[in-house]
């Protein structure tokens, strides 16, 4: 019997959207039965949203003092003692997935699958390498554990209309007290959370300075969406790290993404590529954006969004 | 402290455009250039910042690869390394095997912290630096954009999808960069022409007496479902109508 272990992701109060863009991908495999392992300090509240996800079976309860903080260092043991019962370990593909599963995979003495765009079987998967620039399909030995984790922007949430138990589990492992939890500095935002807005509007190095950027969430306001930035915006100081799109950065998949002032660079671009519509707006007639936007304009932002803002706002 | 270690890949360089050859096996690199992991460069700043602020006292780096990669670890002896290891490999190893590589050459070294980079533009696997923490029963601070090094700990600040987390850690440890922790400097003339005297010692898996994991088997590559080009509009109403036309507002 195969069985699915999905790690959900959380801010201790509700459930991140990438814990159900990993129970669809986990759901595209085959016959397996797919659990989900909630940590925390006290679960309640967590496990009743998780135990809506449509198609698991049943929600781990793993309820410690320790796991109040998503450290990879204290987590990895206990999902790896978890993971025993499992054929398959999966964790989303964002910083917090990035930085446990790999620990996880390494306890269980496997390689990981990082970053699964498609299910071809079981045990074989595409994923992008190079920057986006190729995807390669690998296959994975089936007699050995599967750690991988999952591009969330390949897939979309699952439905929230299930009705699975919920178990308490403790694992039995030592936890390590060498890695310490201090603070996450986070900028408070009521604007739509990048990675799930179905609009995006993005600024990149033509904006000048944080001040001009305004112009940016501005706009931004006016339609509802969520803002990003390309590396150079925010090398430049003008927004914060979390606002990155890109290969090192975020992978994003809104209905809607707009590019002011952002060349294009791949770095870029396949952070973006499974946006529905992508609509660009540069000055330079030749910028590398174009080769992908559905809809282009050249010309000078400072003048172009005033101007879309006023007629989208009639 | 004493020694810092540092992972250093050659990859192809991140301006060239890869290509995926006709056949599915595998990309150009014919004529391609090569560079260290931009990632790792800036690994190897912040382990050279390290050592000019006195905190520590060797920087040792080190690479799996072909032998061609002397290149690449030369170009990191003229940024300032001390050292430099070649663990010779003709094939790609998994991120698995080469953190225990890297844990044979800590326990040979006996580093006392270890930088690499967060991930590798080549496979972007992202996994190696969590992998060798864990082999080595030790701590991880990945994707840092800042390192402050006090009594025997680390204070890292990481960048996370939320913003910034802080963590603390204790030393011996293993830390992953990402792109703002620093802006690596620039190789100069003269330190090419010292670099060259600098010591760059070989050896390889079986010497170190590491045995390989595989267990994920690249088939095939592809080059991605291209988007294509869409439209250019000569205005503003021209945009305004065609995200009209496809429903979006
Ligand atoms: C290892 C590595 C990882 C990277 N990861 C990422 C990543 O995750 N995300 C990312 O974005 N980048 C990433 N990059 C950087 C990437 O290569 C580019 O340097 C970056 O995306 C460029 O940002 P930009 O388009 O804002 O700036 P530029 O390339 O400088 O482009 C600015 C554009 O603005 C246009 N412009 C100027 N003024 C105006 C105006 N008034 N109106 C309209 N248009 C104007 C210009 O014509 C130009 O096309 C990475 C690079 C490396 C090496």
């Amino acid at each position: 019997m195969s069985k699915i272990l999905v790690i959900a992701e959380h801010d201790s109060k509700t459930l991140n959207a990438s814990t159900a863009k990993c129970v669809s991908c986990a759901g595209t495999f085959s016959g397996l039965e797919i659990d989900v392992a909630v940590f925390s300090t006290n679960g309640e509240s967590l496990c009743t949203e998780a135990a809506k996800l449509q198609g698991i079976r049943k929600v781990l309860r793993v309820d410690a003092p320790v796991n109040g903080d998503p450290l990879a260092a204290v987590l990895a043991p206990q999902v790896a003692e978890l993971a025993g019962e499992y054929t398959h370990v999966l964790g989303p593909s964002t910083t917090f997935g990035k930085d446990l599963m790999p620990r996880v995979a390494a306890l269980l003495g496997v390689n990981q699958v990082s970053d699964i765009m498609e299910v071809l079987g079981n045990h074989e998967f595409r994923r992008p390498i190079y920057a986006g620039n190729a995807v390669l399909t690998v296959k994975a030995d089936d007699n050995r554990k599967l750690v991988a984790t999952v591009r969330t922007a390949s897939y979309k949430a699952c439905d929230t209309t299930g009705e699975a138990s919920t178990e308490s589990v403790s694992p039995q492992c030592e936890i390590p007290t060498h890695t310490r939890y201090v603070e996450l500095k986070a900028q408070a935002s009521d604007r739509p959370d990048l990675q799930t807005a179905s609009r995006v509007v993005s600024g990149g190095r033509a904006l000048g300075s944080a001040e001009s950027f305004e112009l940016i969430y501005d706009f931004a306001d006016s339609i509802g969406a969520g803002v990003g930035a390309s590396r150079a915006a925010v090398d430049a100081g003008y927004v914060p790290n979390d606002m990155q799109v890109g290969q090192t950065g975020k992978i994003i998949a809104p209905d809607i993404y707009f590019a002011f002032g952002i060349s294009g660079a791949i770095q870029h671009l396949t952070g973006i590529k499974d946006a529905g519509t992508i609509v660009a707006v540069n000055k330079d007639a030749e910028a590398p954006i174009f080769e992908v936007a559905d809809i282009g304009i050249v010309g000078d932002l400072f003048e172009v969004i005033p101007a879309l803002k006023a007629k989208l706002a009639t | 402290m004493q020694k810092i270690l540092v992972g250093i890949k050659r990859v192809i360089d991140y301006n060239v455009r890869v290509r995926v050859k006709p056949d599915g096996s595998g990309v150009v690199t014919d004529g391609v250039k090569m560079s260290i992991n931009p990632f790792d460069e800036i690994a190897l700043e912040e382990a050279l910042r390290i050592k000019e602020r006195g905190e520590a006292s060797e920087v040792v780096v080190a690479s799996i690869g072909v032998s061609a990669t002397q290149q690449q670890l030369r170009t990191a002896l003229a940024m300032g390394a001390d050292r430099a290891i070649l663990v010779k490999e003709e094939d790609a190893v998994s991120p698995l095997t080469a953190a225990h590589v890297f844990l044979k050459l800590i326990e040979k070294e006996k580093a006392d912290l270890v930088i690499l980079g967060k991930q590798a533009i080549d496979d972007d696997n992202n996994q190696t630096g969590q992998m060798l923490a864990a082999l080595w029963a030790r701590p991880q601070a990945t994707f840092a954009s800042n390192v402050a090094l006090a009594d025997g700990k680390a204070t890292v600040t990481r960048e996370v999808d939320g913003g910034l987390e802080v963590i603390e850690v204790d030393l011996p440890a293993v830390i992953t960069t990402d792109l703002r922790l620093n802006e690596p400097r620039y190789v100069k003339l003269p330190d090419i022409m010292k670099a060259k005297r600098k010591p760059l010692e070989e050896t390889s898996t079986e010497e170190l007496g590491v045995a390989r994991t595989g267990g994920v088997e690249a088939i095939k590559y592809e080059p991605p479902e291209a988007r294509s080009r869409g439209v250019m509009v000569e205005d503003v109403d021209g945009l305004v109508q065609a995200l009209k036309d496809r429903g979006l507002f």
